[in-house]
Parts: C-alpha cells; structure tokens; sequence
C-alpha cells in the first residue's frame, strides 16, 4: 500500500506500517553510520546527554558525498544496515522509531523492533544521486570530526522507501524472494 | 625506452576518478535497460527505473552515481619499455586520487589503520596493481571499489573432488546469503584456479571486465550463462524485494593451479560497477 507519513514516527505510526508498504517520509531525520552509532551508544552507556531526541526519531544509516556550492547535500544513498545490527537495539530501546537503510537486520534488532515499536525503511541502493533530490536541508549537529560519518540533521520530502521489517518482525526481504524463485536451486 | 612523467600518470588518474564516478559504463547502462524489459515483478521493474534515473541523474548533474565513492583501485599494465621519471610512481598515482577525490567532491571512504580507524580525509592509499606488458604505453584503469558489495565477497580452497560441482554451490551460496546487502543487480566476478592470492585477484579482473564480453573458452562462457540463469532464479531480486533480476552478468577468470587445489573466489560488485580506462 502507498502512504505518505509526516515525521516525526510517533508509535501508533509506527503500528499502522506494515512490510511491502511503499512509503514517502516527510519531516525530520537524522543521519548516523557505524562510527556515529559507535559513539551515540557510549554516551547512553555513560549516562550522558545524546546530541538529538531519540524519542520516535528516525535515523538514515548514510555516509553523503561533501555537497558542492550550491547543492544542498550531495550524493546520499542508504549504507548496509548489518553493521548497526550491535547498535540499534540499543537505540531502539531509548525510544527510536525508525530506521532507514539496505539489507537484513539481525534477530536481535527484529525483536528490540516488536518490544520497543519500531519499523525499518529500505530506500535504494546506489541511488545517491536520486535520493539527495528529496533532501531539502542538511546541518551537521554533533561529531563533525567524523567528516562524512558525522551526525546530520536532514529535512526530507516525500523520501521514497519500502517498509521491509514492520513492527510484528515480517520481513519482506525472507517472504518476497520466495515468490520468484525456481524449484532449480 | 620511452620516458613518461608520472605527473602525467598523476593528472589521468585525476580524471579518471571523477569520470568513473559520475558516468556508468554503457555496458552496464545497457545491461540495467535490458533487464527492465524483461523483468517480470512489478516493484522490481520501478526499483530497475529508479536506478536508471538516478545514473542518468548522475551523469547529466556530474555528480557521483553513489555516495560510496569507494576505495580507489587503480590498475597499470606498464610496458616493459617505460621508464617513468619525475618522482615516484607511487606517490604519483596517490597525487592523482588525492586530487581527483577533492576536485570531484568524492566521498573520502579510506581509514588510516583497519583497527585504529582514524579516515585519511583524502581517499588515500590508493589500492595499486600493477602489471608489466609488452610494449611502451601504460593502461591505466580506474575502478572505484564499494564495500557494501566488497563486503559480501568470499573465497574458498575447493578440493579437487569438490570438482565443477563445488564451484557452481559455491558461487550460488556466496549470491544467497549476501542477499540485499550488496545492491543487487550485481555483477558477480568469480576467479578459478592459482593460488590464494591469485584467485582473489582473478574474481576482482573479473569484474571489469566489460559486460558484452563473455570469456573466450566456451566451456567457460557456458559456465558464465549457466551461473547467471541459476543465480536470477534464486529470487532476490532488485535491492532484495524479489524478481528475476539479482545478478546483471557473471564474468569468470581462470588460471591454471596445482594438483592438489581448487581455489574460487566471488568478488561482488553492485548495479554501480564502476572503471575507466585510458592509455598513455
């Protein structure tokens, strides 16, 4: 089903979504990828103040190319989200609802997902370029010094995405393969 | 002998960064259009026109086709005849990356140590392979590495008994479980034969090969035809959501090996398979 969704995911959206739905997101997110996660769960660990609301975020596992002048944002597709697999379950705990990125997550994200309420976007792979047209701002909030794995506040437009895991743990990437394979194999 | 300036050398890679970056092969281009007719799953045939928006995007805005702008890997075929001077070869080719990542606004994707992981902020070192060839010229190829695909690669010491069998499970097992992980479409590089090294490199030759370009022994081009239908039969498909299109072509590289071995490598690469070439 196609459903436009405003930001920020609150749970009961996150209920309503549901694997296969095509998605556009509008609002507010936030950019992280392995070294940002690495340091947003050691601030929880020590107790300290994290550099964004986590309470029904959205994060954008992304690694954008610098932008040229005059360019919002520059290329600015979805990293493999497997390696945020250690991370996330962590985050999701804390209150964050949604994630966006490419590939299967673990079994311990699905479940901190149905405990916790949360939903996992895939957007396109390889598709930079296209994706960075429905960025319509980027500001770098916290770890600047991590150059392109710092975290960035995004406001996107009807981003194009694909529920894949909803937060009942159904998995498109397990049920939609099965549909076209042959018996070969 | 013939005297080339690796400033030369430094200014080609330069370009060639930037280019291979912002522009898809044609063959790749044409590949992607071609497996849109065919596809049969609806989602998967938008995923396929998406992809082809965004290249077309990339190339027209000369921006880069992925944010992972990758390691750079450069390969030369040196001439036996060259001689390089003014400075070295190596510093030179790190120049050129270096400039051309900046000049570009490439992503840096390299870190200095795998363990301490501080990023070089300049795309340096470049992966550098090098090979001695006839004559007076240097080929020089341009292959901008992500790792989302580079991640899912894999090479296994097959026995001997392990046999043709072996290698076609192999290649089939290596395809499944990287799933939607390295963007599919793909295109699968896979090397046979030589040693663990070698076969590595062969699957990585592999890849840039250009995609019209079957291998010359029939028996390995039937392997290639055969391991592409097995692996779009798998149902992947694009980005994982189911189809027939998970692999756009297979390219095989052999070599020959010892007696008591059969190592095969899979490199992977996705829909963004990326090198440029150029010849000075």
């Amino acid at each position: 089903m196609q459903k436009y969704i405003n930001l920020p995911l609150t749970k009961d959206k996150v209920l309503a979504l549901k694997a296969g739905d095509r998605v556009y997101l509008t609002g507010e997110i936030f950019t992280a990828r392995d070294a940002a996660h690495k340091r947003l769960c050691e601030s929880i660990e020590k107790g300290e103040k994290l550099p964004f609301d986590i309470n029904n975020a959205t994060i954008f596992f992304v690694g954008p190319t610098p932008a040229k002048e005059g360019q919002i944002i520059g290329s600015a597709g979805p990293t493999t989200s497997y390696r945020m697999d250690s991370y996330s379950p962590i985050l999701l705990k804390h209150g964050l609802s949604g994630m966006i990125g490419k590939g299967d997550r673990s079994a311990a994200v699905v479940e901190a997902m149905k405990n916790f309420g949360g939903v996992y976007f895939a957007a396109i792979g390889g598709a930079g370029a296209l994706i960075s047209k429905c960025i319509k701002k980027s500001e770098v909030i916290a770890y600047s010094d991590l150059g392109t794995e710092a975290i960035r506040r995004l406001y996107v437009e009807n981003m194009p995405l694909f529920v894949v895991i909803d937060s009942l743990g159904n998995n498109l990437y397990k049920t939609a393969r099965k549909d076209f394979k042959e018996s070969d194999f | 002998m013939r005297e080339i300036d690796v400033g030369l050398v430094s200014k080609t890679i330069e370009k060639l960064c930037i280019e291979a970056n912002c522009a898809l092969p044609c063959d790749v281009k044409k590949s992607i259009l071609d497996f849109t007719e065919t596809e049969v799953s609806p989602i998967a045939k938008q995923i396929l026109k998406d992809i082809k928006e965004n290249f077309e995007i990339a190339e027209k805005e000369n921006m880069p086709i992925c944010q992972d702008t990758g390691m750079a890997l450069v390969f030369l075929k040196i001439g036996q005849d060259v001689h390089f001077v003014g400075g070295s070869l190596n510093d030179a080719v790190n120049e050129g990356v270096r400039k051309g990542y900046k000049k570009g606004y490439l992503r840096k994707s390299v870190v200095s140590d795998p363990i301490e992981r501080i990023n070089t902020n300049d795309n340096t070192p470049a992966m550098i392979y090098t090979e001695i060839v006839d004559g007076k010229n240097v080929e020089i190829t341009v292959a901008p590495k992500g790792f989302g695909s580079e991640n899912m690669s894999a090479v296994k010491m097959l026995k001997p008994s392990d046999s043709l069998e072996g290698v076609v499970n192999f290649v089939l097992e290596t395809v499944e479980k990287a799933g939607a992980n390295p963007c599919p479409p793909i295109v699968v590089g896979v090397g046979i034969g030589g040693t663990f090294d070698k076969v590595t490199l062969l699957s990585k030759k592999a890849l840039i090969r250009p995609l019209n370009k079957r291998n010359p022994n029939p028996f390995y081009k039937n392997l290639e035809d055969e391991l592409l239908l097995k692996i779009n039969n798998l149902g992947i498909g694009p980005q994982g959501l189911g189809g027939k299109t998970t692999a756009l072509c297979v390219n095989i590289e052999t070599l020959p090996t010892h007696i008591a071995g059969l190592p095969c490598a899979v490199n992977i690469n996705c829909h963004v398979t990326r090198h440029k070439t150029e010849v000075i």
